[in-house]
């Protein structure tokens, strides 16, 4: 089958909180605790989560933007985890990042040609000539118009300056690219051009997809596979139609009985989840959802669930699942 | 259509903003009824002016650079844009109240929540402390916060998102107001805390009986709370129908891509490309000739680009605002 | 709902980009702004002043009118601010006075602002133990104090116009430290910065295209008044006499020089005096709306 181009294991993020007179660490905020996923080439792997389930976190310690607190993260086989700064400057070409602020991902003081042109000139690729070449090129591609290429972030709406962030992030051609809430700051009629856009670059250019983001009808058009996040675990793994139309984790099952659908007929049958998400300072012991599932055993509190394949390709990690 | 009496009557709203850098029609022509009980969805994109329509009814546009220029705005019968500064004061926040998007914002960090409630009581009835603290708890338990004594004496920063919502509604419901306005108020929530926030408003207001006016750019939010929907696009109500009628049969262009635009939940992965609405939003000063949706418009006809359309009943109770309506 | 009108401006811009640019924003808020405008004016009457005036009025500075009669004369058409206690015109030295003060106070004040914001470059950039260090020198520096010191460097250094600028620079970059510092630690956590990141660029290419491009507008802010406290700086240490020496004049050692003759020839006083009120008010009030015409949440 398809070859993974991309593979996490265990992979941890932690941000120590400092505190004391001598700013000692009291305690850590586990962004991301041990989590397990990988990406086929060519395919979109949704990651799903609500806020501080550690979606972003987690997207940006892969393209090691962040330096992961423990875990592996494999790149077509080879073993990135330690990697310097410079030895990662090459894997820069094939790893990109797409963000969700259209107004703070682009340089306010920067005319869009050079914002563009940027990682060509950091990579010192082509001839200047070239490299305009190319910027007119990568304009035309995210549906931008050449000419504007001396005007500044500011003089373009939301949805173009995310088509500019886009540009930047496919210059360099990459394999990868991590998309992290491209589209949640948009307005509704502008999310879909975006969407459409992304979806016939990726068959043009073959990309591979990392989707973050919380809206799940869009991570139903857009993924293959689905991955669920909470409080900084992955709780469920699936292909799309397997995870929206059996789910198995409680919280898959909630999180999905949660999103509200657009047609006033379809009166649905809604799990809804009682308190909060607790902090990721302090997750409760065991299972991480335990305080809000509906299910909850004694199991759940001491020991945290393994991840078990519940079918092909459909890993959970709940004590539901295990005990059978 | 509705036997219900009508609570608030909104006609030809225009509310404009005076720049330095132009004149923003941000409501030009807003029209909307609301029942006594009913749940009224008002939706659109950024610089529709669904938010300025709230804000006017409640008469809190900012006074420069914004003016209500015209229209009429009936509670039960009276107009409140004939009513003085003071006359406004005693149904702002009693008989009218309001929920914002950031109920971060919107709590002052100094006080407790329980302060802020009780002041907010006070405020407006004649009771004394030790009465308000009651009914203060009272409404912390209805809108379902545990251990509402304890919650009482909290301040906001400790207290979660959805928490701080919930005590946003408590205050804005404490008046027994007779119209709730929500102005995006479980936009920055969570998914499962907005079901949370969505099933504690539809329960209460089955309870206490209220109105609501939803103002979102969800459309799925409103399917599920609202009974009839507005739709505004560039300060123009340009469709209002029952929720019913919106999704099932919607008759102006506008309305029709927007549906089709948005990837549904319930459908299974294609490749094909989303129906997409081209083009942009109008900048407020430069508002196209004629219909304002007309730069986007599938349908535009040289008549559309000319002349700007009013709105008409197509069908009872559905109203429109374009010459080339969908057929149903 | 000034967000709306905001939101409503970024939208106007779209259609008007080039009379919309950034600058092109601050100069149309800058005509708007009075106080600014004012300053604007009594600036480049200064100026005017100060430059072009000894092109017309060709009279050395130094040029002394031997004997008792050319001293402390009035003004009078050969003299129109009379001469001084050495019998030189007081007009020509106003102006090469003007060109020294002026140019020690630009000078002065861009140095020291070039040198803060490095030195905030670098510690917001790194953070940790660089940021520390800088900071407790920046602290270090700002605790010690100036007068006694600039004495006892005076009579290290020497004297002159190059040790002033010296010593201004090195007891006045650190608020501009601070102040970029701060911006830098809010200004790294944007997602442009990330994506430089992302797409391999350097530290330096960050601080240099990224981070110091978008301080740049509140570090002019800061130069413009920067100019002004040097222009005072200078104006003390020479009026202490540790500053410009004689024969090269200054605004501030004629206000020294001046001092003994308080009661016999008080216009010697005014002119400098005057001279440097004005300069100075007129930077900062050039400084202040600079300030209102990049802050896009004041309106003007």
């Amino acid at each position: 089958m398809a070859t993974k181009l991309v593979e996490v294991q265990k992979l941890k993020k932690w941000f120590p909180i400092k505190g004391g007179i001598f700013s000692t660490v009291v305690a850590s905020v586990k962004a991301v605790d041990e989590v397990d996923f990988f990406i086929y080439q060519g395919e979109t792997l949704g990651l799903v989560g609500e806020s501080g389930s550690g979606k972003t976190t987690a997207g940006r310690t892969l393209l090691k933007l962040l330096q992961p607190t423990g875990g592996k993260i494999q790149y077509k086989g080879a073993d990135i985890t330690d990697y310097s700064p410079t030895q990662m400057r090459p894997l820069r070409r094939n790893m990109q990042i797409m963000f969700q602020d259209p107004y703070g991902s682009l340089n306010p003081r920067m005319p869009v040609g050079d914002i563009i042109q940027e990682p060509l000139d950091v990579h010192v690729i082509g001839t200047r000539k070239e490299r305009h070449d190319a910027v007119t090129t990568m304009m035309e591609t995210v549906g931008l118009r050449p000419e504007y290429e001396k005007r500044y972030p500011h003089e373009f709406s939301g949805g173009q300056r995310q088509r500019i962030g886009l540009a930047r992030a496919l210059i360099l051609n990459p394999e990868l690219l991590v998309l992290d809430e491209p589209i949640s700051a948009l307005d509704v009629s502008i999310q879909s051009q975006i969407i459409n856009l992304l979806q016939e670059l990726q068959q043009r250019l073959n990309l591979t997809y990392l989707f973050i983001a919380h809206d799940l009808a869009v991570v139903r058009h857009m993924s293959d596979r689905v991955a669920v996040m909470y409080l900084g675990k992955v709780v469920e793994t699936a292909e799309n139609d397997e995870l929206f139309d059996h789910p198995l984790h409680p919280y898959t099952q909630a999180l999905l009985s949660a999103v509200p659908v657009p047609d006033p007929d379809v009166k649905r049958e809604r799990i809804i989840l009682q308190g909060d998400i607790p902090s990721p300072v302090n997750p409760p012991s065991g299972c991480h959802f335990r305080t809000r599932c509906p299910y909850a055993m004694p199991i759940c509190k001491e020991q945290e669930p393994a991840v078990v394949e519940a079918a092909p390709g459909h890993t959970v990690s709940c004590h539901l699942l295990t005990k059978k | 259509m509705d036997n219900r009496e009508v609570l608030v009557d909104i006609k030809n709203l225009r509310t404009f903003f005076y720049t330095e850098d132009g004149v923003v029609p941000a409501v030009d022509g807003i029209d909307l009824t609301i029942h006594r009980g009913e749940v009224v969805g008002l939706v659109g994109e950024s610089g529709c002016g669904k938010s300025v329509t709230a804000l006017s009814i409640m008469r809190l546009i900012p006074n420069p650079p914004g003016k209500i220029i015209g229209g009429d705005i009936y509670f039960h019968g009276e107009n409140l844009l004939a009513k003085n500064d003071e006359e406004m004061r005693q149904i702002r926040g009693d008989k009218i109240s309001m929920i914002f998007q950031e109920p971060m914002t919107s709590l002052n960090p100094v006080y407790t929540v329980g302060n802020q409630i009780s002041e907010a009581i006070t405020l407006h009835q004649k009771i004394d402390e030790a009465e308000a603290k009651k009914r203060t708890i009272e409404m912390l338990h209805l809108v379902g916060i545990p251990e509402p004594e304890r919650r009482y004496s909290q301040y906001p920063h400790e207290m979660s998102g959805g928490m701080r919502q919930r005590v946003m509604i408590a205050m804005a419901l404490s008046s027994n107001p007779e119209l709730l306005i929500s102005d995006e108020a479980t936009t920055a929530l969570d998914v499962t805390i907005q079901a949370q926030i969505l099933d504690l408003m539809r329960g209460l207001q089955k309870k206490l009986g209220m109105a609501i006016l939803i103002i979102t750019h969800n459309l799925a939010v409103v399917a599920e709370m609202a009974e009839t929907i507005a739709i505004a696009y560039a300060g123009k109500i340009v469709e209002n129908a029952s929720a019913k009628e919106i999704f099932r049969s919607p008759r102006h262009p506008y309305t029709y891509g927007l549906l089709q635009s948005i990837p549904k939940f319930t459908e299974k992965k294609t490749n094909e490309p989303l129906p997409a609405i081209e083009g942009m939003v109008p900048s407020p000063y430069h508002m196209p000739k004629g219909c304002r949706y007309n730069p986007r418009c599938p349908f535009a006809t040289e008549k559309c680009r000319e002349e700007e359309p009013e709105i008409v009943e197509v069908t009872p109770g559905h109203l429109i605002r374009c010459f080339h309506p969908i057929e149903s | 709902m000034a967000e709306k009108a905001l939101e409503a401006k970024k939208k106007g811009q779209q259609k008007t980009s080039d009379e919309y640019s950034y600058i092109g924003m601050v100069t149309h808020r800058l005509k708007r702004h009075k106080l600014a405008m004012a300053g604007v004016i009594m600036l480049v009457l200064m100026l005017v002043f100060v430059f072009v005036g000894p092109l017309v009025w060709r009279l050395d500075p130094n040029e002394q009118i031997e004997g008792l009669e050319g001293m402390f004369l009035t003004p009078s058409r050969e003299h129109p601010m009379g001469t001084d206690d050495y019998g030189r015109d007081v007009l020509a030295r106003m102006f090469y006075g003007g060109r020294i003060s002026l140019s020690i106070g630009f000078i002065s004040a861009v140095s020291s602002t070039l040198i803060g914001a490095f030195v905030g470059l670098v510690a917001g950039y790194y953070g940790g133990w660089i940021d520390n260090l800088l900071m407790r020198f920046t602290d270090a520096m700002l605790s010690i104090p100036t007068f006694p010191l600039l004495i006892a460097l005076a009579s290290v250094m020497g004297k002159g116009v190059t040790q002033i600028i010296m010593v201004i620079v090195v007891f006045g970059w650190m608020s501009d430290a601070r102040l970029v510092r701060g911006m830098v630690l809010s200004l790294k956590e944007q997602e442009y910065v990330e994506a430089a990141r992302a797409i391999g660029a350097s530290a330096g290419r960050i601080m240099w295209r990224h981070l110091f491009p978008n301080t740049l507008a509140v570090l002019i802010v800061s130069t413009t008044i920067g100019i002004g406290s040097a222009i005072i700086y200078e104006a003390s240490i020479s009026f202490l006499g540790f500053g410009v020496q004689a024969p090269v004049a200054s605004w501030g050692n004629m206000l020294q020089n001046a001092q003994q003759f308080i009661w016999t020839a008080p216009r010697l006083i005014v002119y400098p005096g005057m001279a440097i009120f004005l300069t100075v008010l007129g930077f900062n009030f050039f400084g202040d709306g600079l300030r209102d015409a990049i802050d896009p949440k004041l309106k003007l």
